[in-house]
């Protein structure tokens, strides 16, 4: 209980203070104490009926959209939880699937998630000190940031979905780790020999009976055992191990697919949230043009603005977990 | 009652496991020798709540006679009494400290030795499947449906599920544990009496959740050997049309097949041979060998309209001979 | 001075039905349909949990019919299975959670805080139609096919059983959203909206409740939403995060669920605190006895509900260390509980008691719930635990917790602001039959189940051991009185609408604030706002009843001091 009616900002009802005091029986008197806003609601048309004054409106506001962003953490609290188990459960498959996101798209998004956070913050100010024009502009650079990261997802996951990686039973790959561009920029030694691997495993099958040995052409009949050096980036990367699809050959590890629910799960969850802000933002450009904030009322813009960083604070975080480390 | 005689019983009156008659009002009899501490904790427990309660109820209704209002319109003023007292407040909240501080050991205690299986303990399978339980024991291939055995013999039950999940509940012993798909549970006892006792499901699993009991026959000494060694030699033995109504049993599959023609949760057996079903989805196939081993390893491939997926595969659980024998009896049944 | 009542034309002797009042404020479907006033929210919330809790309540009697003897009475297997999901999800989702926190507390926490409205008016009615959207989920469930999981949703059960449990699993998830609003409502009007005067401990127990009720509410509610969305999606696109056939975890589900769960029985039960805390001092005639204490605790009770949700996972497999941390602090939570129980009996003491229709739910719920707190004991010692979890006895314990805590401390409340809420009195003797039937049949109905638990019958069964029967039978008696016991008390009340004496504002000589205002109250509540200079339990003696307006008016020499 840290909140006291000690506090000056959070007294209830205009200027009264403490409990006991006697003579306070005039209601009246006080009501419009405080911070010298009109009490008469004629004259504030955003002021709602049961408050005292803005100030109290404000507090309450603040207060609200707080605890909203307090439900909102652990809404996503759940993913996150889920996420460490099953990253504690299957690392394998966490080290081989971040190899097919995209980091420069994951860099460009948090960019321009953070451009956004800080024009959302100078609308603010903009709506304290009346400045209309500014106040717009920055909401309109808001939202173009916003819909530029919608648009990067976008073309994310339509990667995804042409390559097959999908959550669950629909999960097929189309391509092979080894021939994702940010293995082999990793680990190019590890990743040609997988190729090689491959290549003789699917020649093995196309001819049985030792028949790779004979064919005329093939520039390597049959290539040296890989050290165990040069095998290690691939067991790194859950390629060779017994959590593997096939144990001893080179695979996928078994369960790959759940990396890729948590990546759609809790981007997608993101993705909406950043959605239902672009219509916040739409909603008080509209507001701002008709000239309804100033420094009496701006508490909308304030909440939107704490709304949107929280956003954009678990953008920051999903973009390490999913995207950066391994 | 030797497990002879209890076999004998069982076999004509096959279905319903029966609760014994117990020494005991809220329990049922102990039949393991963790019971005793359990049920001590419990009857002092149930003591010692009916004294608080008792209590707290003559404090009520004492207050509600002596202090009762004449009327509204008297208007009487409350005696003096204090609005706290913090002697009395610390006193009652640090004896009920105590007596929390002094359940819980006990619970603890009680709790590790449930869940501490002793050294060299005899092991037995359990399978938990919509709706049967199955006990695989060492050296018969074949599950049985029903958990037998020894008496004064440390036994532990090594416990999954195929579907969802479940409970292997026996009351008389006091133990509870829930089957987990994908993963393996243990619970052990040492039965101290010998007899035929309910074994039932804990967790909810669907249609026939209720009705997934079984029995648990404790053997006096050395009957169990017996009773495990003519059931290996019977297993291997039977053949063709008698070993599928054996598996018919002793698998599961009664728990939703009948054989006399009433559809339950799949349709009966009986007179289904040759005979052209139409499926969910369209399409109709007429119930031959190839059918019936389908629908044994791939159950949700084909479902005959009107019934549910409920089905879980017996891929790996049955042997050539199973399915030929259960093919056979199907055929038998016309 | 000490009179309760510093503004004294608040404390109108009666108000004629022609008077100025929310009920009568505004007309037409449109003006309660979209209406802001937390009064009318109140009554709608009120009116449709009740409707919820007579649908939840026909499924047990059904239920409890079909249980009569072993096998087949009048439905089969799946239609009971289903059957006794609904009546769990319909009666924790849709009545007891927002029973008496969006009913009661919508009509009666502004009033109690002398404030014109809740923080959030807009929020608090679209709380309100997100409940509605819950319901119609729900029941869009049973009309295609209802959800047969139990109300726990257990994996893998629910991510492969064929009935339709997406409707009611996102109706679920609507609920939530619904109740974390409310909760988010109440936190932010109890700390902005207090009256001059009022500091934290002059706040009326039931404020207390309902602010420790609300952080629950915030903190638990978003983590069963996502839970339940998780569970949807994993039952439609099989991402295999519980599926273990996909890799997935069905314990991990437990985990989620409970976390959630476990702190929602607080949701439930800490309300019932509330108001049992309102009622016993106003009906002895004298201050609560450790008034600070029963405040903190509530607060207390609702910490530590968040650590002890692995008491419900003793036989799931999870780890003997773990179970043991969630049994020691499982333990910690039954002294503030008992505490609270030797608080409300000692302030009986040398009182002035009267015995009228809410006393009656009082004692009533004092009764059930030491008794359903003594066995929620058993449950926690895990040893014992292992015998009697999923079976009957766990039946028994949370329904004398739930259904005799919750829904006796709703209906206590629902009689104690009655007349407060809609201006009549309704028909005393009728109010003490109905309490003493619900009492005697709650009772006969659950206590029989503890004796059916700990004797080995398993929970959630269609069929069961002819051993059984006797039990099995006599609770389902019990059952029909209670049924016949709500029965009189919905026709009493709904006769009182109309037909019933027109209340005074004070008719039970209550000094917090909601009976300064008139009954019904007036749109915005009150004239002035009140100030307010003492605790909300204090100045009972200054308060004479008057026996021409049957209530009580303010000691008239000493008022005007």
């Amino acid at each position: 209980m840290s909140e006291t009616t000690s506090e000056p900002v959070g007294e209830p009802k205009g200027g009264q203070k403490h409990d006991g005091h006697p003579g306070h029986d005039h209601p009246e008197e006080h009501a419009g104490h405080g911070h010298g806003d009109a009490h008469a609601h004629g004259n504030s048309p955003h002021l709602a009926h049961h408050f005292d004054s803005y100030q109290q409106q404000f507090d309450a506001g603040k207060l609200g959209i707080w605890l909203f962003l307090l439900t909102e953490v652990l809404f996503f609290a759940g993913l996150f939880c889920a996420y460490t188990i099953y990253r504690a459960m299957h690392p394998e498959v966490f080290v081989y699937a971040h190899y097919f996101l995209n980091t420069t798209m994951g860099a460009i998004n948090t960019c321009v998630l953070l451009i956004s956070s800080l024009t959302a913050a100078w609308a603010v100010r903009n709506a304290q000190l009346g400045q209309k024009s500014l106040l717009m502009l920055n909401i309109v650079i808001t939202i173009a940031c916003a819909c530029t990261f919608m648009v990067v997802k976008y073309f994310e996951y339509s990667h995804k979905f042409h390559d097959g990686l999908l959550p669950g039973p629909r999960f097929h790959p189309t391509e092979q780790v080894w021939e994702v561009e940010s293995f082999k920029l990793k680990h190019p030694e590890a990743a040609e020999y997988a190729e090689r691997l491959a290549k003789a495993a699917e020649e093995k099958k196309k001819k049985p009976a030792a028949a790779v040995a004979i064919v005329p052409g093939t520039e390597q009949p049959t290539f040296e055992k890989p050290t165990e050096e040069q095998l290690e980036p691939l067991v790194k990367a859950g390629l060779i191990g017994p959590l593997s699809e096939e144990p001893g050959g080179i695979s996928r590890p078994k369960d790959a697919h759940v990396f890729f629910s948590c990546y759609f799960f809790m981007t997608g969850l993101h993705g909406i949230h950043v959605l239902a802000g672009i219509g916040v933002w739409i909603w008080l450009l509209v507001r701002a043009s008709k000239g309804q904030f100033g420094p009496k009322y701006f508490g909308p813009i304030d909440y939107a603005a704490l709304y949107w960083h929280l956003v954009d604070l678990i953008w920051i975080y999903l973009f390490p977990l999913l995207y950066l480390i391994h | 009652m030797t497990s002879m005689s209890i076999l004998l019983a069982l076999a004509s009156e096959p279905k319903l496991p029966k609760l014994p008659d117990s020494p005991y009002f809220w329990m049922p009899p102990r039949v393991s020798t963790i019971a005793a501490d359990s049920d001590f904790l419990y009857e002092a427990m149930t003591w010692g709540s009916a004294v608080c309660a008792a209590a707290i109820f003559y404090a009520m209704w004492h207050f509600c006679t002596k202090y009762r209002a004449k009327s509204r319109a008297a208007n009487e003023v409350a005696g003096q009494s204090s609005e706290h007292n913090t002697a009395l407040e610390i006193t009652w909240s640090i004896i009920p400290l105590f007596v929390c501080i002094a359940l819980f050991v006990g619970g603890f205690k009680g709790f590790v030795d449930i869940r501490t299986p002793p050294k060299g303990a005899m092991e037995i399978r359990a399978t938990g499947q919509k709706w049967k339980w199955l006990f695989t024991y060492p050296g018969l291939g074949t599950p049985e449906d029903m958990l037998h055995v020894p008496v004064n013999t440390n036994v532990r039950i090594v416990i999954n599920a195929v579907d969802v999940l479940h409970s292997l509940y026996m009351p008389v012993l006091r133990v509870k544990m829930d089957a987990v798909p994908g993963r393996y549970t243990d619970l052990w006892f040492k039965a101290t009496e010998t007899g035929d006792f309910p074994i039932f499901c804990a967790e909810y699993c669907g249609t026939s959740h209720s009705d997934m009991l079984s029995h648990l026959i404790v053997h006096p000494p050395g009957e169990y050997e017996t009773w495990l060694s003519n059931t290996i030699a019977k297993a291997d033995s039977v053949t063709g049309k008698d070993r599928g109504a054996m598996l018919y049993e002793k698998q599961g599959c009664s728990t939703c097949h009948t054989t006399d023609g009433t559809p339950k949760v799949g349709p009966s057996w009986k007179g289904i041979w040759g005979k052209s079903e139409s499926m969910t989805g369209g399409g109709s196939v007429t119930v031959d060998e190839n059918y019936v081993r389908e629908s044994l390893m791939d159950p949700q491939a084909k479902i005959v309209l009107g019934f549910t997926p409920a089905m879980p595969t017996y891929k790996g659980k049955l042997s050539e001979k199973d399915i030929d024998g259960i093919i056979e009896y199907i055929k038998s049944l016309k | 001075m000490a009179s309760p009542s510093t503004t004294a034309d608040a404390v109108a002797p009666r108000s004629s039905p022609g008077d100025d009042n929310y009920l009568t404020h505004d007309k037409g479907i449109a003006s309660w349909a979209f209406t802001l006033d937390h009064k009318r929210i109140g009554v709608m919330y009120l009116i449709s949990v009740l409707c919820a809790f007579a649908l939840g309540g026909t499924f047990a009697l059904i239920l409890r019919t079909e249980l009569l003897t072993p096998g087949h009475t009048i439905i089969d297997h799946d239609t009971y299975n289903q059957m006794f999901t609904l009546h769990g999800a319909i009666m924790v989702f849709l009545v007891i959670i927002p029973g008496i926190p969006a009913a009661l507390g919508n009509i009666i926490l502004p009033l109690q805080l002398g404030a014109k409205d809740v923080a959030f008016p807009r929020l608090n009615l679209a709380s309100y139609y997100l409940w509605i959207t819950g319901a119609v989920l729900m029941l869009t469930s049973l009309a295609i096919n209802a959800v047969d999981t139990g109300w726990t949703f257990y994996t893998p059960y629910s991510t492969t059983t064929s009935t339709a449990v997406v409707p009611a699993a996102f109706g679920a998830f609507v609920l939530g959203f619904s109740s974390i609003f409310t909760g988010l409502n109440f936190i932010v009007t109890i700390h902005k909206l207090r009256p001059p005067g009022m500091t934290w401990f002059r706040m009326p127990l039931f404020v207390w409740a309902l602010y420790s009720t609300a952080l629950i509410q915030v903190l638990a509610t978003p983590v069963i939403g996502i839970t339940l969305l998780m569970m949807i999606v994993e039952r439609t696109l099989h991402i295999g995060i519980f599926d273990p056939a996909l890799g997935g975890d069905p314990v991990l589900f437990q985990h989620f669920f409970w976390f959630y769960s476990h702190p929602a029985v607080y949701i439930m039960v800490v309300p019932a605190f509330g108001v049992i805390g309102d009622i016993i001092p106003v009906f002895s005639r004298k201050k609560i006895f450790g008034y600070k204490f029963i405040a903190v605790s509530s607060l207390a009770i609702a910490f530590l509900g968040f650590l002890v949700w692995g008491h419900h996972m003793f036989v799931s497999g999870q780890s003997v260390l773990a179970g043991t941390i969630f049994s020691a602090i499982t333990f910690l939570i039954a002294i503030p509980t008992a505490i609270k129980v030797f608080n409300w009996t000692a302030t009986m003491y040398k009182g002035v008691i009267h015995l009228d229709t809410p006393m009656l739910y009082a004692l009533a719920f004092l009764w059930v719930f030491t008794i359903g707190g003594l066995t929620g004991v058993f449950l926690a010692v895990m040893s014992v635990d292992v015998h009697l979890t999923d079976t009957y006895f766990v039946v028994a314990h949370f329904h004398y917790v739930m259904m005799g805590g919750a829904i006796t401390a709703l209906m206590g409340g629902l009689h104690y602001w009655w007349p407060k809420a809609f201006g009549r009195m309704y028909d005393e003797k009728m109010g003490r039959l109905g309490a003493i039937l619900v009492f005697i049949g709650l009772n006969v109905t659950f206590f029989p189940q503890f004796i059916l638990g700990s004797r080995g019958m398993p929970r959630r069964y269609y069929n069961y051991l002819p051993e059984f029967q006797h039990l099995h039978m006599l609770s389902t008696f019990g059952a029909y009185t209670l049924g016949a016991g709500f029965l009189l008390t919905a026709y009493f009340l709904a006769k009182s609408l109309k037909h019933g004496k027109i209340a005074p504002a004070n008719p039970w000589g209550g000094t917090t604030l909601e009976w300064q205002c008139p009954s019904p109250p007036p749109y915005y509540n009150f004239t002035k706002t009140p100030v307010v200079t003492q605790g909300p339990y204090d100045g009972y003696e200054n308060l004479v009843y008057d026996e021409k307006i049957g209530g009580y008016l303010p000691r008239p020499n000493k008022a005007e001091a």
